[in-house]
């Protein structure tokens, strides 16, 4: 049976080939189911459950837990006898920072901030890369 | 906490735990049962299916730092990130920044752990020392004092390589001690007996605010096992050759560092490895890869971007 896995990040790509920088077919969000279609090495054959999508996504993206979404006290009682499930925004969560930060005002979380606002697109990427004549050895372009 | 302690925070040595949190290698029942102990007196009487439940829960999921989330091991780097800034302020050139996020981006597209919760960030910090940290999570820092030990942009990227080896390698969260997570993951299941109130959401933070002084004492005051050095060495040696970089920068860096750096004198010369015993590791592994290049507009664009700094 093919497995279940579930995105732990924020957003990640499904690409086109198992390389970094292939064209992206579609982007997926925190809690997104996938189905493994073969699960070797870093990047894994994936069908996204929703819409059929098929590419590849690297492990590090991907959990076999469930992600629950917004967990009410019900999906919090389950992961009592369960290691099935991770729970998003609970345990260190903003509530905590923000608790940590009214107790430690003198902390710079505004240049993290600010810090977090310093995206680079894949486009930059792949012109960083030609111009400066790097050529990737997993054909990444 | 006291709030002298608090403002000290970076330089403590991880010495703050109360008495309720010394739950250290918490595996059998008994210590299991000293730790409901603790909890009634942090939450109020639980009944005892909710004990029971709460021990399942403890053994089930407290493991290692593996039980934090990708988004828990953000909020810890992003409050370690606020730490480091505070020890060193951000070194404010758009230009220069930019081009450490390009090429750290990159960098980290092509490691092992192109996927953290938020993505890698990169920051160069105004100070002569020569220094470079790896909060969990993805968040990068080198001073100006580091950059200026690269007289290249392979040299850089070889840097930056390395600390991104750190957190593919998870080596901030395995500092925090195995009692915080037993505790951080038992908090989370009192919710299932009982919605998280003032006490908990406390509780949760005192030991966030150990985790946090568990990361910093290691990253700031002791630095990271020889192991886990070496460990971010070759990981940059991999990601750099996936790119197309010249793993050869990372010695010539170390090179530059060892005519820099003066032993003993500097928070990076001691927690760090000295770079002579680095270079004598990467040796045999660089070897067989191809004698270092400098392609011209790689150097024009190091030295517009950054060298000046």
């Amino acid at each position: 049976m093919d497995k279940s896995m579930s995105v732990q990040v924020r957003q990640s790509h499904v690409r086109k080939t198992p390389s970094f920088l292939s064209m992206i077919k579609k982007t997926l969000s925190y809690g997104d189911r996938v189905v493994v279609l073969e699960d070797k090495k870093d990047w894994l054959d994936i069908r996204v459950e929703a819409t059929g999508t098929r590419g590849f996504m690297h492990r590090s993206a991907l959990t076999v837990k469930k992600v629950v979404l917004n967990p009410g006290k019900q999906a919090v009682e389950k992961t009592a006898t369960s290691d099935e499930f991770a729970l998003a925004g609970k345990g260190f969560n903003e509530n905590v920072e923000g608790r940590f930060r009214a107790d430690n005002p003198h902390l710079n979380f505004i240049g993290i901030d600010r810090m977090e606002g310093c995206g680079v697109s894949e486009d930059q990427m792949r012109d960083f890369l030609l111009k400066g004549q790097l050529i990737p050895r997993e054909g990444a372009l | 906490m006291k709030e002298t302690t608090r403002r000290n925070f970076l330089f403590v040595a991880g010495n703050c735990a109360a008495a309720g949190f010394l739950l250290a290698g918490c595996k059998t029942m008994e210590a299991m049962n000293k730790m409901m102990d603790v909890v009634s007196v942090d939450v109020g009487p639980v009944s005892s299916s909710q004990a029971q439940s709460l021990i399942k829960v403890g053994q089930a999921v407290a493991k290692t730092f593996e039980s934090f989330t990708p988004e828990q091991e953000y909020y810890i780097g992003r409050t370690i990130g606020a730490m480091v800034l505070q020890k060193y302020p951000a070194f404010d050139s758009v230009l220069a920044n930019t081009y450490i996020n390009v090429m750290g981006q990159t960098l980290a597209a092509a490691s092992d752990r192109p996927d953290t919760f938020a993505g890698y960030r990169f920051q160069i910090q105004d100070s002569e020392e020569i220094n470079a940290f790896a909060a969990p999570g993805g968040f990068v820092f080198v001073t100006r004092g580091l950059i200026r030990c690269c007289k290249d942009e392979d040299s850089l990227a070889a840097v930056l390589a390395h600390e991104i080896g750190h957190i593919q390698g998870k080596h901030g969260l395995q500092a925090i001690k195995q009692s915080r997570i037993t505790h951080a993951v038992t908090t989370l299941g009192l919710e299932g007996a009982k919605q998280l109130g003032g006490k908990e959401i406390s509780a949760l933070t005192q030991t966030f605010e150990e985790s946090i002084s568990d990361i910093t004492n290691t990253l700031i005051v002791n630095g990271y096992s020889r192991i886990q050095e070496k460990e971010a060495d070759l990981a940059a040696v991999e990601i750099l050759n996936r790119v197309g970089y010249s793993p050869h920068g990372l010695i010539a860096m170390l090179n530059q560092m060892q005519t820099r750096l003066k032993p003993g004198t500097s928070d990076f010369a001691r927690t760090h490895p000295l770079p002579e015993d680095r270079i004598q590791a990467l040796e045999p592994v660089l070897g067989s890869f191809a004698p270092y290049q400098h392609p011209r507009p790689r150097l024009l664009r190091f030295n517009t971007a950054i060298s000046w700094i």
